[in-house]
């Protein structure tokens, strides 16, 4: 006979997708500084994709607007790299991302120790418990990167046309655009599978007599 | 003709190792419990029942010696084996009920069943069917929330006996309830465990429990105190003598 047990994908997807909802306003926190990051991030890649643009139709006139706008391009430049200031500021927001995520994450855990302890004591095996986790952080990382990227496309193209005018519309560079939204959706999924994967091994790792725990 | 034990305990210790010190909860018990019996382990706070009632659940491993459940050697399983013996053989039920929050009754119910591998629909039928044996039809789309105490005792009474198991480990099965409810809970088990051949183990402060149990335990200071069959307990004391002859 074979001693297995199971928790098929469709289910662990289904158990993992009512936890969010439930728990709705619990998970919009922990998302929220995701959005957040992302947002800046995809402002910024936006921001440097309307400048590149504007940038190589040629056009001084522009070209002048983009220089009184504080990007650093001398006269004849044909391209414009993100500014190390600029990399800094997002590899900051980034960083405290992840550790807000980690944060949340791991208070999640420690308030759901009787669930998991409870569902190993139903015979869940210690990988069914990260899966859980790592799916719910996955549907969290992804809608919460693509609100993000949303709110990072409107405010870079509504700055952008603040400064330069309705002309960036003429030039509007899609293609580049798509890709750095891409980039962000990616790399917020990425941080919001980072910052669980400590939180889930604890979970994991958590023993199933703790569902027996009476004092809280 | 042998009767079938469903678990056997022999000269079992176990040690917590606090750093400095090492404690000793459990110093070498025996114990073999029959198929088919109610049982109930009894005494006071600090005497090693809550230790002795999670190794025999296969949630905690002994020290020395050897706990048996079905003649398996718990200790010899790996991790695999255990979370399977934890579905298929064992159904635990909580002082605190322990339903998932985010899950419906049903839904609750059916867990147990998803990791053994049955069917959706196979599970669907069989929570529905357990949720009236338990007395619920009708509240099983109902979240643990919007459950009474005792309805959600029920509920997890339901989700215990899911996969047929041959155990039923009810830790404090009464702790969290009112009087009455309580009782209710107790013939539920009582009747389950009767109607259906389940064992049933429960760790207890609560003495309405005697009336019902088969066999009582009595654990004092690590140490097996005594074992008292009903047909004892009735003639000595109708239970209560007992309870004053305890500290």
């Amino acid at each position: 006979m074979r001693r297995l047990v199971a928790l098929p994908m469709g289910k662990s997807v289904q158990m993992a997708y009512q936890s969010i909802k439930v728990r709705f306003f619990r998970s919009l926190i922990t998302t929220m500084s995701l959005v957040l990051a992302v947002a800046f991030l995809c402002y910024i890649l936006v921001g440097n994709d309307l400048a590149q643009a504007l940038l190589s139709t040629g056009d001084p006139v522009l070209g002048q607007k983009l220089i009184s706008a504080g990007y650093d391009v001398a006269p004849g430049d044909t391209s414009l790299a993100a500014t190390a200031k600029q990399r800094w500021i997002v590899f900051l927001s980034l960083l405290v991302c992840v550790v807000g995520i980690i944060n949340a994450q791991l208070m999640s855990v420690t308030e759901r120790f009787r669930e998991i302890g409870t569902l190993k004591c139903l015979g869940a095996l210690d990988r069914y418990i990260v899966r859980l986790f790592v799916l719910e952080a996955a549907m969290q990382g992804l809608t919460g990167s693509f609100a993000g990227m949303l709110a990072g496309i409107l405010a870079a193209t509504f700055s952008g046309t603040i400064r330069f005018g309705l002309d960036i519309f003429g030039i509007y560079p899609f293609q580049e655009i798509m890709i750095s939204a891409a980039w962000a959706i990616a790399t917020g999924t990425g941080l919001s599978l980072l910052g669980v994967l400590y939180p889930a091994l604890l979970a994991a790792r958590m023993q199933p007599v703790e569902a027996m725990r009476v004092d809280q | 003709m042998a009767e079938k034990h469903i678990v056997r305990v022999t000269d079992v210790t176990k040690h917590f190792d606090l750093g400095k010190i090492v404690v000793e909860v459990l110093k070498g018990i025996d114990l073999t419990i029959e198929t088919g019996k109610y049982i109930s382990i009894m005494g006071p706070s600090g005497s090693g029942k809550s230790t002795l009632f999670n190794m025999i659940g296969g949630l905690d491993k002994p020290t020395s010696g050897k706990v048996f459940i079905d003649e398996v050697d718990i200790a010899q399983l790996d991790a695999y084996e255990l979370a399977w013996l934890r579905c298929r053989k064992i159904g635990y039920i909580f002082q605190t009920f322990n339903l998932i929050p985010v899950m419906t009754a049903l839904e609750n119910v059916t867990i147990p069943m998803t990791f053994a591998g049955v069917s959706h629909d196979e599970s669907l039928e069989r929570g529905m069917e357990l949720l009236q044996l338990v007395g619920l039809e009708g509240r099983h789309s109902h979240r643990p929330s919007e459950l009474s105490g005792g309805q959600q005792q029920r509920v997890a009474v339901a989700r215990a006996l899911a996969n047929n198991p041959a155990i039923i480990l009810a830790d404090e099965p009464t702790g969290n309830l009112d009087l009455k409810t309580g009782e209710d809970i107790i013939q539920l088990l009582k009747t389950l465990s009767s109607s259906y051949g389940v064992t049933v183990i429960s760790a207890t402060h609560d003495y309405k429990m005697l009336n019902v149990s088969d066999q009582v335990v009595w654990i004092r200071d690590g140490r097996v105190d005594k074992i008292q069959e009903r047909s004892e307990l009735e003639i000595r004391t109708g239970g209560l003598g007992t309870v004053e002859a305890e500290p």
